[in-house]
C-alpha cells in the first residue's frame, strides 16, 4: 500500500469511528434495547481504553510490573468527587458525619477536577515511586499491589469521614452534561501518551524495556526514567478513575479492588503489552464482550419446556474468564502483538483469509499444509 | 496484661496459619521463580470444599480433612499442570499473568457455584477442634492452641524432607540451577508437581485452620490473605522454609497487635504492607535469604 492509501484509509477510519460514536449519541435509546448496550460499550470501553493504555505505558512500554493502577484510580475518583458534588447536595451526601469545614464550599469545573484528579495520582506516584521502583519485578508488583490496597484502607478510614466519607462511599458526582465528554478527555488523554511514547522519552522507555544494563550502559537515567513512566502512567489512571466516578456517578473504597487491577491487566494481555492501538481495541471487546454478548449466559433460558443448565447468575464471568485464560495461555502476544495497528497488516490479513477461501472452493484445503496466520496474531 | 497474652496467642496463631500457606508461596517461587497468585484463592476453594463435605455430603470432620487436603492437591497440581506448565518456556511476566489469570477464574467459579453471599463454616461440628478452652483469664478455642505446635512440627518435618530426602535433594537442586538440574537427569515436572502438592496440602490444612474461628468463607476470603502471606515469604527470605515460618509469626503477631490497639485497629492491613515496604529497602532479600546476582 502507498502512504497516501494508507493515510486516506487512516482519516475514513477515524471518520468511521467518529461517525458511529456520533450516531449512538445522537439515536441510541438511553435504555431497553440492544442498541442501550452499544452505548454502555462504548463510553466504558473508552474509559477503560484510557485506563489500559496508560497501564500499558507503565508495563508494556517500560517493563515496570506494576498492579498499583486500582491505588491510582480510587485516588482519582475520590479527588474528582470531593471538588465537585454540588455544594445543594453535600449535606445529603455527607449525611452521617457532615462535611469538613474547609471544604463545603469549595466546588470546581469539570475540567479542572479531572485535572487535580490525575496530579492527585501523580503525587502519590511521585512518593512512593522513589522507594518502589528499585524493586524488581515481581517485588514491585506486590509492592504496588500492596500500595493500592493501603490507599484503600486509608480511604475508607475514620479519621478522613469527613472528606471521604468513610466506608459509606460519595454519590451524587456529576458528569459531563454531553454524552462526548469522555470521549473527548479520553480521546485527549490517550494521544498525548502516543505523543509520549513516539518521542525520544518513549525510546528511552523501551531501551529499558528490553534490557535494562544496556539502556544505562546507552547513558539513559534508569531512575529517572522509570519514575516519570510510573507517574504519567499514574496520572492518567487518575484521570480514567474519575471519568469512572463520573460515569457511575457514585464511588465508594470497594469500587476498584484488587479484581479492578487484574481485569485491566488482563486487557492489557490480550491487546498486546507494549501496544496502544491494541488496548484500546481489546478493552472495547472485553467491555463489549463483558457487558453486552455474554449478558445472555447470566439469564436461565429455556429451549421449549427444557431449560437450559449451567445458565445462573455468574456463568457469564466463567466464561469470561475461561475466555481470557485461553488468549492468556494460546495467544501470548495477544491481539497486536508489540506492534501498533497497521494498513499493511490488515491487508495481509485479509489477503491471507483470501487464499484460504480460494483454496477451500477449490477444494485444495488440505493438500498442502495451511499457512494461514492465526486471527491473534500469533504468528511472527 | 491478659490482653497481651490473648493477643501474642492470637498472633502466633493467625501467623502460624500465614506461615502454612507462606510455605507454599516461597516454595513454588524458589523453583519455578513465580508469584502464584492463585495460592491465595486455592486456599478459599480448600474453604469451600470443606462445606461441600460437612454440610452438603454430611461426612464427619476427621475424614473430610482428609478429603479437602486430597482435592486440594489436585486442584493444585491440575492448575499447574494447565496454567503454568505450557508457559514454562516464555518469559517470566507471561506466567505471573496466567497466574493472575487463574486466581481472576476461581474467583469468578466460586461466586458462580457458591454465590457473592458468604457461606457459613460449619465449625461448631469440628470434634475437639472448636471446643473451648480457659487458661486463667484467657479463653478460646482448642484449634488456637493446636495451630502454632501443628506448624512448627509440620515446618520440622518439611525442613528434614528437604535436606535429607531424594526428593528434597533434588528440589534443591531444581531452585539453584533449573536446567543444569535438568541435564543432571533429574525429572523437573516431578519436583515441581511435588512442590505443588505440598504447598496446596498445607494451604487446605491452614484453610482448616483459619476458617474454624471465622466462621464464614466468601470468594475473596482468599485475596488478602493470599497477599500477606506472601509478604511473609518475602520477609522471611524467599526459598527459605524456616524464614517462612518467621515471617508469617512476625506479620501474624504486629497484625494482632495493631488490631488490638484502639486508635490504629482499623489499619491493621496497612501494617503488612508497611513492614514489607520496610524489609525491601533495608534487607531486599529477607532475613533468610540467598543473595542472588543479577546476570547481564
Amino acid at each position: 500500500m502507498t502512504k497516501t492509501a494508507k493515510r486516506n484509509c487512516s482519516i475514513i477510519g477515524l471518520a468511521a469511528i467518529a461517525a458511529i460514536i456520533v450516531c449512538v449519541g445522537q439515536f441510541a435509546p438511553k435504555s431497553g434495547s440492544q442498541w442501550a448496550n452499544l452505548r454502555t460499550v462504548l463510553q466504558l470501553g473508552t474509559i477503560y481504553a484510557l485506563v489500559a493504555v496508560s497501564m500499558n505505558l507503565c508495563n508494556g512500554f517500560t517493563g515496570l510490573f506494576s498492579l498499583g493502577q486500582a491505588g491510582f484510580m480510587t485516588l482519582g475518583a475520590y479527588t474528582y468527587a470531593i471538588l465537585t458534588i454540588p455544594v445543594a447536595s453535600r449535606a445529603g451526601v455527607y449525611y452521617l458525619y457532615g462535611v469538613a469545614g474547609w471544604l463545603s464550599n469549595i466546588v470546581l469545573p469539570i475540567p479542572v477536577a479531572l485535572l487535580a484528579a490525575g496530579l492527585m495520582a501523580a503525587l502519590l506516584a511521585a512518593l512512593i515511586g522513589a522507594p518502589v521502583l528499585k524493586l524488581k519485578s515481581d517485588y514491585l508488583a506486590i509492592a504496588t499491589l500492596g500500595f493500592a490496597e493501603v490507599v484503600r484502607i486509608v480511604i475508607a478510614s475514620s479519621p478522613l469521614n469527613r472528606i471521604t466519607n468513610g466506608s459509606l462511599g460519595l454519590t451524587k458526582i456529576p458528569g459531563f452534561s454531553s454524552y462526548y465528554g469522555i470521549f473527548i478527555v479520553a480521546v485527549i488523554c490517550i494521544a498525548v501518551v502516543v505523543l509520549l511514547i513516539n518521542s525520544s522519552y518513549g525510546r528511552a522507555f523501551k531501551a529499558i524495556r528490553d534490557d535494562e544494563v544496556a539502556a544505562e550502559a546507552m547513558g539513559i537515567n534508569l531512575a529517572h526514567h522509570k519514575q516519570m513512566s510510573f507517574i504519567i502512567s499514574s496520572f492518567f489512571a487518575g484521570i480514567g478513575g474519575a471519568l469512572m466516578a463520573m460515569y457511575m456517578g457514585a464511588v465508594s473504597s470497594t469500587t476498584f479492588t484488587i479484581a479492578v487491577t487484574y481485569f485491566i491487566l488482563l486487557i492489557v494481555v490480550i491487546g498486546g503489552m507494549g501496544s496502544v492501538t491494541g488496548s484500546i481495541i481489546s478493552s472495547l471487546l472485553v467491555i463489549a464482550a463483558r457487558e453486552w454478548w455474554l449478558r445472555p449466559l447470566d439469564q436461565t433460558q429455556y429451549i421449549g419446556t427444557h431449560q437450559v443448565p449451567l445458565l445462573k447468575a455468574g456463568f457469564r464471568m466463567v466464561v469470561f474468564s475461561v475466555i481470557l485464560m485461553i488468549v492468556v495461555l494460546f495467544f501470548r502476544k495477544g491481539i497486536m502483538g508489540d506492534k501498533e495497528f497497521n494498513w499493511d497488516d490488515v491487508a495481509k490479513f485479509f489477503r491471507a483469509i483470501g487464499r484460504f477461501f480460494k483454496r477451500l472452493f477449490t477444494g485444495q484445503l488440505f493438500k498442502k499444509k495451511s499457512k494461514t496466520p492465526e486471527a491473534g496474531g500469533d504468528a511472527k | 496484661m491478659d490482653t497481651f497474652l490473648q493477643n501474642c496467642l492470637n498472633g502466633l496463631s493467625i501467623g502460624s496459619i500465614y506461615a502454612l500457606i507462606a510455605i507454599g508461596y516461597t516454595m513454588v517461587y524458589g523453583i519455578l521463580r513465580l508469584i502464584n497468585f492463585a495460592h491465595g484463592d486455592i486456599f478459599m476453594m480448600a474453604g469451600y470444599f470443606m462445606i461441600i463435605c460437612m454440610t452438603d455430603l454430611l461426612i464427619p470432620w476427621y475424614i473430610s480433612i482428609i478429603i479437602v487436603i486430597i482435592a486440594t492437591i489436585i486442584l493444585g497440581v491440575v492448575i499447574e499442570k494447565v496454567a503454568y506448565k505450557p508457559l514454562r518456556d516464555a518469559p517470566r511476566m507471561s506466567i505471573m499473568i496466567s497466574a493472575i489469570g487463574v486466581s481472576y477464574l476461581l474467583e469468578n467459579l466460586a461466586t458462580y457455584i457458591f454465590s457473592a453471599q458468604p457461606k457459613s463454616y460449619p465449625y461448631d461440628k469440628m470434634g475437639f477442634l472448636s471446643s473451648k478452652v480457659t487458661l486463667g483469664n484467657i479463653s478460646t478455642t482448642l484449634v488456637t492452641f493446636i495451630t502454632p505446635v501443628l506448624t512448627i512440627l509440620l515446618v520440622i518435618a518439611l525442613v528434614i524432607l528437604i535436606r535429607k530426602t531424594k526428593i528434597g535433594m533434588a528440589m534443591r537442586a531444581v531452585s539453584r540451577d533449573f536446567e543444569t538440574s535438568q541435564l543432571m537427569g533429574v525429572r523437573i515436572n516431578a519436583v515441581i508437581s511435588f512442590t505443588f502438592v505440598i504447598g496446596s496440602g498445607l494451604a487446605a490444612l491452614g484453610s482448616v485452620l483459619y476458617f474454624i474461628p471465622r466462621a464464614s468463607v466468601y470468594p475473596l476470603a482468599g485475596s488478602l490473605p493470599g497477599l500477606k502471606c506472601f509478604v511473609a515469604a518475602v520477609f522471611g527470605g524467599i526459598g527459605s522454609i524456616p524464614g517462612a515460618l518467621v515471617g508469617g509469626f512476625l506479620i501474624g503477631l504486629s497484625e494482632t497487635f495493631v488490631k488490638g490497639s484502639a486508635t490504629l485497629s482499623q489499619y491493621s492491613d496497612v501494617i503488612t504492607f508497611v513492614l514489607l515496604i520496610i524489609v525491601l529497602l533495608v534487607k531486599p532479600t529477607g532475613l533468610f535469604g540467598e543473595k542472588i546476582k543479577e546476570k547481564v
